[in-house]
């Protein structure tokens, strides 16, 4: 059949030359399952692509210089002060350049957002378990990805030479200064000498507006490439298996919904570049090393460093003719790589413990999981105890509240929130997979009762619908692994018995407290039983 | 465009509207102090009435003479400057004794009580104490604005912040927000370095640099942000919050909305 339409002759057309008709078809049938949480990843990307476009705006007019300029601008307050060219041309930007202020704070919102997405997403990945077989690799770019955010994020926050970026810059010197050995070395490498020198902003601007996002476009096209070729997890439902992908075509279904998404991100994000005033350096002035203000804040993802520092004590130690400044290195250097290490190291560890081999593409219940959720949650506290110490001052402020007690208060809060947020989640998880089984052997509570012949009250008890018994009854109920015998049965000594030994002991950590989940026989007879209006007898079992 | 609405007649008129705000109001507000009203015996003299003012309401903590008693301070050191500005900021007279006294919405006294009680303060000094500054001293107008900020970003940010909401210091003490403060009060302020406040003699801060710093704070108190809302202009912290809470928030919802099951 030749086509009719312009559209349709150009169409083959095309593929005669070039083919692909085939690829099309395949990408346009994908499916791909639909899921609220599975759209976090793609704030992300459409943060992203805003970013991009915004900042090259932003090329056009920012003068990454270090120069001494004296201001002749429109903003009358800074009239006639001397500042670098950098600062100069940002209050440029922001009151001479037609839709520049826009721009900028439209620059800065995606930013915001784009870190925020890639975290929300992380911790989406995390607690449905989707970094495991085969998908590691992805949490590994995921992780990645997340900290190159970071330091763009911070690279361009500091482009403008304001009093608070510089006051920030100032604070990162510092911290290079405090590694051992080649501590200042290094800052001085980087610094090109002394701070804050003539050097720093322009390598500054090269790494922010061209290595960082040529290695951000590899590794978010590598990213969602294995997305599509490893294709999506899923969460479990009806006909969901781990083999099959219940879902809609890409096209029209996925890609309407995802232009539609796309359009909404970039709607707000120029809504609040237009209506919500974000880093206002007019305000803030040029930066000088004699000025700082109170209040000095670092945008919001490295707010829980700069927790970090305010809550450590004073402590350094001397060392020959060294000092070592343990009060920034143990909160500024060490405390990030440790996290950092343990968050990518998880879905090894995690695997270890579990010792299974398959791969999954059935997302977990979080609560199917309880000692991974609680682990996420104390991890997710432990964060958040840093991030909010680092606002200590207005919370000092806003409260009339003394900073050095909330501090103190941090410090012990530190250790005891994220122990009392694992125990909590995990008997909140434990008691909703109790919950789920109750329901599985004796449905729902209908919530009409029925007066037996010989005069009892019972409520009647509904099956369950499809959905609902499919999700339900989807958890896996890992058991803890045991470790093996000294000896085997021929009296041999086991091999690497120290090593099974420690992963049945991580293991048991893992599952040891567990709740069995009721077999498919069970199920399937209680249901029975439930749609003939018997009220089934099982029995919850916990170890 | 910052420039033009600084000029804005509307905004002067309201400037000047805010800043006699206070004293009107104190003739307004109901005393909450036995020694607050006291107009009708008043004597002629006003050094007489202030002492009269001073012992019924001050020397119970600052002493009969004015120097100070269990660790309170000396109010004759601050002179009569010191008095106005602690009197008509409404800290002075406390309740009881605290660290940091805090500023009431309205002074206890009207302006003729407190001019008698710093004119009888200044008598018991040496007369080399700050005094009240004139309206000449205090025009702030003409004054280089540009240089204000310059100055207030170097003596004033590290404690009331790059725009005037004030933060906190160590112990529970603040420095609090300035966009109460008057004219007089914030040049008072300065003279006197009020509790952990440092003195700006004229000698570090001339009058004229003092004149453009309440040039820069009387342009902080515009409501004009030329970037839309201002969010307290507490710095990154309150644009994280308003990021995650209505910004991720409103994509969130939005994302349960599209991912909504037809059903
Ligand atoms: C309940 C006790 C109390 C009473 C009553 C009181 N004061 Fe004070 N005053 C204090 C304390 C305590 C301070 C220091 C705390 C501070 O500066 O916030 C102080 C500080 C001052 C200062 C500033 C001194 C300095 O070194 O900065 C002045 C001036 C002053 N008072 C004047 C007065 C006047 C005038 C009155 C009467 C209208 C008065 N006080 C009533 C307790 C009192
Ligand atoms: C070391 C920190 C510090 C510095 C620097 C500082 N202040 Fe203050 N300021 C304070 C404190 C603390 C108070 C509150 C005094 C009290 O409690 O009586 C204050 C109070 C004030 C007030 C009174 C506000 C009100 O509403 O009553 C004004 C005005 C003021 N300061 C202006 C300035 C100016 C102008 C500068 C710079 C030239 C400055 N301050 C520098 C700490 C500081
Ligand atoms: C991909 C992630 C990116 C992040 C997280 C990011 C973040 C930021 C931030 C927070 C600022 C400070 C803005 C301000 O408030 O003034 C900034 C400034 C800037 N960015 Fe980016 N940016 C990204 C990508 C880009 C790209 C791709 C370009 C250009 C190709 C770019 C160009 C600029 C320029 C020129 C400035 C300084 C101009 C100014 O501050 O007004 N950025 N960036």
């Amino acid at each position: 059949m030749t086509p009719t339409t312009p559209l349709g002759r150009t169409a083959v057309a095309l593929d005669q030359r070039f083919g692909g008709a085939k690829f099309m078809k395949k990408t346009f049938n994908k499916v791909f399952p639909d899921h609220w949480s599975f759209m976090l990843g793609e704030i992300a990307l459409y943060s992203f692509i805003v970013l991009l476009l915004s900042g090259v705006y932003l090329t056009l007019w920012f003068k990454p210089s270090m120069t001494e300029v004296v201001y002749n601008g429109s903003y009358m307050p800074l009239h006639g002060v001397k500042m670098s060219e950098a600062y100069a041309s940002t209050l440029n930007i922001s009151f001479d350049v037609r839709g520049g202020l826009l721009m900028r704070q439209i620059h800065h919102w995606a930013a915001l957002f784009f870190v925020a997405s890639i975290s929300v997403h992380m911790l989406r990945v995390f607690f449905t378990g989707a970094f495991r077989k085969p998908r590691e690799l992805q949490w590994i770019i995921g992780l990645v990805l997340l900290v190159l955010a970071v330091i763009e994020g911070f690279a361009g926050y500091s482009l403008p030479d304001d009093l608070l970026s510089g006051t920030g810059l100032r604070i990162s010197q510092a911290l290079m200064q405090a590694s051992p050995v080649f501590g200042s070395w290094m800052a001085f490498f980087v610094f090109g000498g002394e701070f804050p020198g003539l050097d720093f902003i322009p390598r500054l601007y090269m790494v922010h507006v061209l290595l960082i996002p040529l290695i951000f476009l590899g590794l978010i096209g590598a990213h969602v490439g294995m997305v599509a070729y490893q294709k999506h997890t899923q969460y479990p439902g009806p006909g969901r298996t781990n083999r099959n992908v219940v879902g809609f075509p890409l096209l029209p279904v996925y890609i309407a919904k995802a232009g539609g998404f796309f359009f909404a991100v970039f709607g707000v994000i120029i809504l609040l570049g237009g209506l919500v005033t974000i880093n206002p350096v007019w305000l803030f002035g040029p930066y000088v090393p004699d000025q700082v203000s109170a209040g000095s804040q670092p945008d919001w993802y490295m707010g829980f460093l700069d927790g970090a520092v305010r809550m450590m004590p004073n402590w350094e130690l001397h060392l020959w003719d060294h000092t070592l400044s343990l009060n920034i290195m143990i909160p500024g250097m060490i405390l990030p790589v440790v996290m950092l290490a343990v968050v990518g190291a998880y879905p090894w560890l995690e695997a270890w413990a579990t010792r299974r081999t398959g791969e999954h593409h059935l997302l977990d219940r979080p609560r199917n999981v309880p000692t991974r959720t609680a682990l996420g949650a104390a991890f997710l506290s432990f964060y958040l105890v840093l991030f909010i110490e680092s606002g200590n001052d207005l919370i000092a402020a806003a409260f009339h509240l003394s900073i050095n007690q909330i501090t103190i208060a941090f410090r012990v809060m530190i250790f005891l929130v994220p122990v009392f947020v694992f125990w909590l989640t995990k008997r909140i998880a434990l008691s909703l997979q109790r919950r789920d089984v109750d329901r599985l052997l004796h449905g729902n509570e209908s919530g009409r009762l029925l007066r037996l012949p010989h005069g009892e009250f019972i409520e009647v008890h509904a099956p369950l619908n499809e959905r609902d018994l499919a999700r339900l009854s989807a958890n896996p109920g890992l058991a803890p692994i045991e470790a093996p015998a000294a000896t085997d049965d021929a009296g041999h000594p086991t091999p690497g018995l120290r090593v099974k030994r420690l992963q049945a002991r991580v293991s048991h950590f893992f599952y040891g407290d567990r709740i069995v989940p009721p077999s498919v026989e069970e199920i399937e007879a209680a249901q029975a039983q439930l749609q003939s209006g018997h009220e089934p007898h099982g029995e919850l079992t916990q170890h | 465009m910052t420039a033009a609405r600084l000029r804005r007649p509307a905004a002067t008129l309201a400037l000047l509207v805010l800043s006699a705000a206070p004293a009107v109001s104190a003739y307004a507000a109901a005393p909450t102090s036995a020694s607050a009203v006291r107009t009708a015996n008043q004597p002629s003299d006003p050094l007489v009435w202030g002492k009269m003012l001073y012992q019924e309401g001050c020397a119970s903590c600052h002493g009969l003479t004015g120097q100070g008693l269990n660790g309170v301070p000396s109010v004759v050191a601050k002179g009569a400057a010191g008095v106005d500005f602690e009197v008509s900021t409404g800290r002075m007279p406390l309740a009881t004794i605290t660290d940091q006294a805090l500023r009431r919405p309205h002074s206890l006294y009207t302006e003729d009580q407190t001019a008698a009680m710093a004119a009888y303060v200044a008598s018991l000094g040496q007369g080399s104490e700050p005094a009240i500054p004139t309206v000449a001293q205090v025009d702030w107008k003409r004054a280089d604005l540009a240089m204000g900020g310059e100055l207030f970003r170097t003596n004033c940010a590290q404690c009331h912040s790059f725009a005037g909401q004030g933060g906190a210091l160590t112990l529970g003490k603040q420095a609090p927000n300035l966009m109460q403060a008057t004219p007089t009060q914030i040049y008072e302020a300065m003279l006197i370095g009020p509790n952990n406040m440092p003195q700006f003699s004229d000698a570090t801060l001339p009058p004229a640099q003092k004149q453009a710093v309440i040039r820069y704070i009387e342009f902080l108190k515009q409501p004009d942000n030329p970037g839309g809302l201002n969010l307290g202009r507490l710095g990154p912290v309150s644009e994280g919050l308003f990021g995650w809470v209505a910004g991720f928030g409103l994509l969130v919802v939005i994302a349960v909305w599209i991912g909504v099951k037809a059903k």
